[in-house]
């Protein structure tokens, strides 16, 4: 078994008056593609805002890579190696998309600088960026601006990827060709956490699963034992995958 | 790494792109439908000049504080304490050269205005690092605490002025060469409202040049629209914002210097008294817009400038005016900016 990269310990998050997770116990292994399943209001983007330090775990830590994370800032957080798609996307909508993927290149002072092999091969997996480089990314569709959320993500190599349901209200065509560039991303031995409620989705991606409930981590495993058992899924998500087949 | 991933086809779709343009012909626009309304061409170009120097200057004070607010939400009411200082500052800096201020010689005005400058716009900038420091960051997040600290700091930075150069308005003349006019056809042209509009599109082009070709301005661009994701990213947005602050401090020095030079005299109050016009302005840009402040900017000098001639009595609230009518048309300003 892989040694885990990331490591929640008794995360309790409060925002505001309200208390949000309940003392999430989660590990994310190195290389591996972790699935974050759930039922609105769950708590796991909760718990994605927690690690990149957008809110505080107050209390509980936060392992990445061997050091606690849970009080850090969340510039630091990114700067150890972790990098966050947020469920709105977060693009910079009167940028252009080479003006997004130029700030998300940190090491990058202008857009000659960004790796170009890197950048070919981001081309390869979404080539919508390279069409539509020059222009404003508030233009871009739902699935474009989503394909350039992870691109910016991956623009340069991060130990780990928070990605916080990409499939949520994009055509099935665009989910397929998500799916596809995930895989992909998963022959680079990137480590990701993957917050999802399309279980479809998810499946085709997922090495590990946890299914939350209430700000707590109710069930974890690898996720072939969960696909393979209706039983499990009607308890923890009230579905089973052969309906939706 | 292969790209083996093919396109949906879903992914070539993208509207057309429709530039907004509508706001590029206001000012135009208020300046032609003023053109019948006056006397004479002359004058109507007299006024122009005047309004576009005016508007000019407004713009390198206000840039500052619309960026200010666009990244961090700061209201900050105490931004004319540094018009007031840089303009006190030229006040002592071209009285000690009046020698060369006093010349015929460009060249030796110039040698005394830049330094001038040069000076409001350094301690400008240091006392807005201060002031970001001991007055603002302590109020984060909380408009009304910002308002009234904000109000406090520019109350005692006034005090302190009055400490320093005493409570007397005090004349700034312009130096020898600056003085005069210049004749395009029968209108007259002030020599200084000219210098002011160079210097202000000078600015103008620096600032967009800074916002648009380096990681910096990009940095402040996406700030201003989604700071949290710019964080996300692994920029401190707080040192982005203070450098900000510091540079929109230093301009709104400069522009101080420009002001008093404009009136030709400084008074404790002036910065009190652009204030209101340089919220109009930010209001009417867009809050966080660069290019809405320019315009918003331009549209304020010049109607100041045309109902002064044409009606006094109406210029005193023309530009709320102004701000209401921009503000039924668009809510959110000339140049909305795509807040997250």
């Amino acid at each position: 078994m892989s040694s885990p990269l990331l490591r929640l310990e008794g995360v309790h998050t409060h925002i505001g008056a309200y208390h949000i997770l309940h003392g999430v116990d989660l590990e994310v292994g190195q290389g591996e593609f972790t699935v974050l399943l759930g039922r609105n209001g769950a708590g796991k983007t909760t718990t994605l805002r927690t690690i990149m330090g957008l809110w505080t775990a107050a209390p509980g830590r936060v392992w990445f890579g061997g050091v606690d994370i849970a009080t850090r800032s969340t510039p630091e957080i990114a700067r150890r190696g972790i990098a966050y798609v947020p469920e709105n996307m977060g693009i910079f909508s009167d940028l252009t998309v080479r003006e997004n993927m130029l700030v998300a290149a940190r090491s990058a002072r202008r857009a000659e600088g960004m790796d170009a092999t890197r950048l070919e091969w981001i081309f390869g997996l979404f080539p919508a960026i390279r069409k539509f480089w020059q222009h404003p990314a508030g233009l871009l569709s739902g699935g474009q601006k989503q394909m350039l959320a992870v691109a910016r993500a991956i623009i340069e190599p991060r130990k780990l990827l928070l990605v916080d349901e990409p499939s949520k209200g994009l055509a099935p065509a665009i989910i397929q060709n998500m799916i596809a560039a995930f895989r992909e991303l998963k022959q680079t031995d990137t480590t990701v956490l993957l917050v999802e409620q399309n279980f479809n989705f998810a499946r085709q991606l997922g090495d590990k699963v946890a299914v939350m409930d209430d700000g707590r981590i109710v069930h974890s495993g690898t996720m072939a034992e969960l696909v393979d058992d209706e039983g499990l899924q009607q308890k923890l998500l009230g579905l089973s995958l052969a309906a939706h087949q | 790494m292969s790209p083996s991933v093919a396109t949906a086809p879903a992914a070539d779709a993208l509207p057309q792109l429709v530039a907004d343009r509508i706001p590029l012909l206001l000012v135009p626009a208020l300046a032609l439908a003023a053109l019948p309304l006056m006397s004479s061409l002359s004058t109507w170009v007299t006024l122009t000049v005047a309004g576009l120097a005016m508007g000019m200057i407004i713009f390198i004070i206000a840039s500052g504080l619309t960026l200010v607010f666009g990244l961090m939400d700061v209201l900050n009411f105490g931004h004319g304490v540094f018009i007031a200082l840089g303009a006190y500052l030229a006040v002592s800096v071209l009285g000690a050269m009046s020698g060369w201020t006093g010349s015929e010689h460009l060249a030796l005005n110039l040698l005394a205005v830049l330094p001038a400058m040069l000076v409001a716009m350094a301690v400008a900038g240091g006392v807005g690092f201060a002031f970001e420091r001991v007055i603002i960051r302590p109020v984060y997040g909380q408009h009304l605490k910002q308002i009234m600290i904000t109000m406090g700091g520019m109350i005692v930075g006034e005090e302190l002025i009055k400490v320093i150069w005493g409570p007397q308005t005090i004349p700034l003349p312009l130096p020898a060469a600056f003085r005069g006019s210049l004749l395009l056809g029968d209108a007259a042209v002030e020599k200084y409202r000219l210098i002011a509009v160079v210097i202000g599109l000078a600015v103008f082009a620096a600032m967009f040049w800074v916002l648009s070709r380096t990681k910096v301005g990009l940095l402040i661009r996406a700030g201003v629209q989604d700071r949290e994701m710019v964080e996300s990213l692994g920029y401190r947005i707080r040192k982005l914002f203070v450098g900000v602050f510091v540079a929109g401090s230093a301009l709104a020095g400069l522009g101080g210097v420009m002001w008093g030079l404009y009136q030709q005299n400084v008074t404790p109050q002036m910065g009190a008294q652009v204030n209101v016009l340089i919220f109009i302005v930010i209001i009417i840009g867009g809050l966080g817009s660069v290019g809405g402040c320019f315009i918003g900017a331009l549209l304020v000098g010049l109607l100041a400038n045309y109902t002064g001639f044409l009606a006094p009595k109406v210029a005193l609230f023309s530009n709320i005016l102004l701000m209401v009518l921009i503000l039924l048309w668009r809510p959110q300003g000339i140049f909305p900016v795509a807040k997250r």
